[in-house]
């Protein structure tokens, strides 16, 4: 909705965005086609969750915190988990590091093709949804729908179901899948690399707005793979700390505007999720995925938001690769858990969600009782870097017409895959013009 | 668009909950071209840009009422909606949300935000069914997805779901699990929970914890006493039976009749 104020300025307002997860609106003002202020609004209802937290036993937090976010659930389980299990004390082994590592490829493969394809491309390609889309790009969004299978099979296979998976707990896994059961799935995570590759081709031939950014990027490093599960915490300023140091770094903010927490890094603004994993961690992917980054126009940093789109292809396949790995490396027989026994103490976790880093924080007593519980997820960190991108593109194209600028700044927000139920502890787009 | 005013409107709303629910219905990757042909997705904003007006010939509603808006809003959709579906724990128990029915959201809302004026929130998390009529209630934490499409088919045919509503023990029987209780000793809500997951955590070596809420007569009392035979503390049941269908009529009451804190006790 926009209209015209009395004064001659104009308002752009989105009550509801389209195509994110949550409810969330935007509202940006113009005066004398100068932008003034621009907000982010998410009135998703908060739901307490680090409150209720609290008196739960340490064995919960993995099936509790997955129902923070059904499209990232494996985000939560393994950030959970990891904090758990350093207040405990307890090593996991590499057989659990792969089995976490495959089941979180599985959740990459289904958030990025979801949004990619579902939510993403439907901007690129002038339509309202994947629906519409269908009528033209037929075979586009058939091979959406089996890359998108291919991920939510992989997380059944490991996690018994798709969303909120049963299998994870502190200390491992319940049950390890068998390499059989592995092998039956083999050929449809095969197909779906090459289906990875053909869309870092489809996305990179899109055009893409001009505008570039020079945000701090923060994402978590793994000695030995881009990470994933586990890391530890690196910038592109050049800020390097192990996970548990995280409350040390980054302070969270309440906002009138928002009901969830704005986040900064020693007190500045910074950008987790695909680009800044992408910019910290490129050396890591395989010669395939860069060979493939460079052939869709790529540098090995990439500062334009709207071309998110293509670094998640790119994170697509390398998920795929990195699934066909642990799979083809599987050996039966690993115990499915570590024994974990609590003490008291203070523990952190991160993962790279698939929208951005992660962090748990956890305190527990003797008994295992929670007694403190902090969640910092990836939207929350974005919301200041959302804000700054709605201002750079509302004033860019601030000669557009109402109808088209809104639309591209609806863009400008999905560029970042914004998950507004996990950021509220939502999204209102506006534009007012003068 | 021509054909569109022949198929019946779907409409999918969001109150307090994760997305899960309604992600289930973007996992149907087999059938979402079918369904597609078959409703007009008037109003999905998690999938579309495109809003169809009203009235829908069916709404499903995920999520739980948490706030005096969207108190309000439900009836505008009530209103709007030829048959109204509720899908998931959150829009037929009030969710994980729930937990703040046993405590105090002043407290809780402190503990999270610094400035706790900013929000507007309700004391319970309460099922969309305490707020309107409610044609059907689909359970899970998520929703099943084969259960879904019955009864997406169920209300466009105007009949009712085929939903069994015994306990997750038939589901474990049929699939030839052993009984992780009678095996192990693990304790599993199994027996007094609805069937509709497939029997999923026993099959992976671990009790059931209560997706789907309440099969349709559980003895809640006689399931305690084997629980406490098992050697699990109260505290323990009280947890167990307090999470995603918290706000479920048998759990509740069973939480609440064992509950040691005297907070509950008083309610």
């Amino acid at each position: 909705m926009t209209h015209k104020l009395s004064d001659g300025g104009q308002v752009l307002h989105v009550g509801m965005l389209a195509r994110v997860e949550g409810e969330g609106g935007m509202h940006i003002e113009i005066h004398n086609n100068v932008v003034q202020s621009v907000k982010l609004n998410i009135f998703e209802p908060p739901r307490f969750y680090e409150a209720f937290l609290r008196g739960r036993k340490y064995t919960e937090p993995p099936d509790i915190t997955a129902r923070i976010c059904g499209i990232c659930p494996v985000a939560y389980q393994t950030a959970s988990v990891e904090a758990i299990e350093q207040i405990c004390g307890a090593e996991t082994t590499p057989e659990i590091q792969a089995m976490r590592r495959l089941l979180y490829c599985g959740e990459w493969i289904e958030s990025h093709s979801l949004h990619i394809f579902m939510l993403h491309a439907p901007d690129f390609l002038g339509f309202d949804s994947v629906i519409e889309m269908a009528a033209d790009y037929g075979d586009v969004v058939e091979m959406a729908l089996r890359l998108k299978k291919a991920g939510n099979d992989l997380m059944t296979l490991v996690g018994g179901r798709a969303i909120h998976p049963v299998n994870v707990k502190v200390g491992g896994f319940y049950r390890m899948p068998t390499k059989l059961e592995m092998l039956a799935l083999r050929p449809a995570i095969a197909s779906g690399l090459e289906e990875a590759f053909a869309t870092i081709k489809l996305v990179s031939t899109f055009d893409f707005p001009e505008m570039e950014q020079a945000y701090e990027y923060v994402a978590l490093r793994h000695p030995d793979y881009y990470a994933i599960e586990r890391g530890t915490v690196v910038s592109t300023s050049g800020t390097a700390f192990p996970v548990r140091e995280f409350p040390d770094h980054v302070k969270e903010f309440h906002v009138a505007h928002s009901n969830a927490l704005h986040a900064q890094l020693d007190g500045a603004m910074y950008m987790v999720g695909p680009l800044a994993r992408y910019t910290l961690n490129f050396a890591q992917l395989s010669e395939r995925c860069k060979a493939a980054a460079k052939e869709a126009g790529l540098g090995e940093t990439c500062r334009n938001p709207f071309k998110s789109i293509i670094v998640r292809a790119v994170e697509l396949a390398y998920a795929f690769e990195e699934a066909l790995r642990i799979i083809d490396e599987w050996k039966d027989g690993a115990a499915p858990s570590v024994t974990v026994t609590p003490r008291a103490g203070e523990g952190c976790g991160a993962s790279e969600a698939p929208r951005g880093t992660i962090f748990h924080r956890y305190v527990l007593d003797a008994e295992g009782v929670i007694q403190d519980a902090q969640i910092v997820p990836p939207t929350s960190q974005n919301q200041p870097a959302i804000e700054a991108d709605l201002r750079e593109a509302a004033q860019s194209w601030v000669d557009m017409d109402d109808h088209d600028l809104t639309h591209r700044c609806e863009h400008a927000i999905r560029n970042y895959d914004p998950c507004i139920s996990c950021a509220t502890h939502f999204l209102d787009l506006r534009v007012d013009r003068s | 668009m021509t054909e569109a005013p022949a198929l019946p409107k779907l409409a999918v709303w969001k109150f307090a909950s994760c997305d899960g629910c309604q992600l289930t219905l973007l996992n149907c990757e087999d059938e979402l071209l079918t369904i597609v042909g078959a409703v007009n997705i008037a109003y999905f904003p998690e999938a579309t840009r495109a809003v169809v007006a009203g009235p829908y010939d069916v709404s499903l509603v995920e999520g739980s009422i948490t706030t005096p808006e969207d108190a309000e809003r439900i009836h505008e959709i009530r209103s709007m909606s030829r048959s109204l579906v509720t899908i998931g724990a959150c829009a037929t128990a009030g969710g994980i949300q729930a937990l703040r029915n046993f405590g105090s959201v002043a407290e809780f809302r402190s503990i999270v935000y610094a400035h706790p004026e900013y929000l507007s929130t309700l004391d319970r998390s309460t099922p969309i069914s305490a707020h309107v009529n409610v044609d059907f209630e689909l359970r899970g934490c998520p929703v099943d997805k084969n259960q879904l499409l019955e009864v997406l088919a169920s209300a466009l045919q105007s009949r009712k779901p085929r939903i069994p509503t015994y306990s997750v023990c038939v589901e474990c029987k049929r699939r030839g699990n052993i009984c992780v209780t009678v095996a192990n000793g693990t304790p599993c809500l199994g027996p007094v929970t609805q069937a509709g997951c497939g029997a999923l955590c026993p099959s992976f070596a671990r009790g059931c914890y209560g997706c789907f809420g309440p099969q349709d007569s559980p003895n809640m009392a006689g399931f305690t006493e084997r629980l406490r035979g098992l050697g699990m503390s109260d505290e323990d049941a009280v947890r167990i039976y307090r999470t995603f269908n918290a706000g479920a009529e048998a759990f509740r009451a069973e939480s609440e009749r064992i509950s040691p804190s005297k907070e509950d006790a008083a309610r």
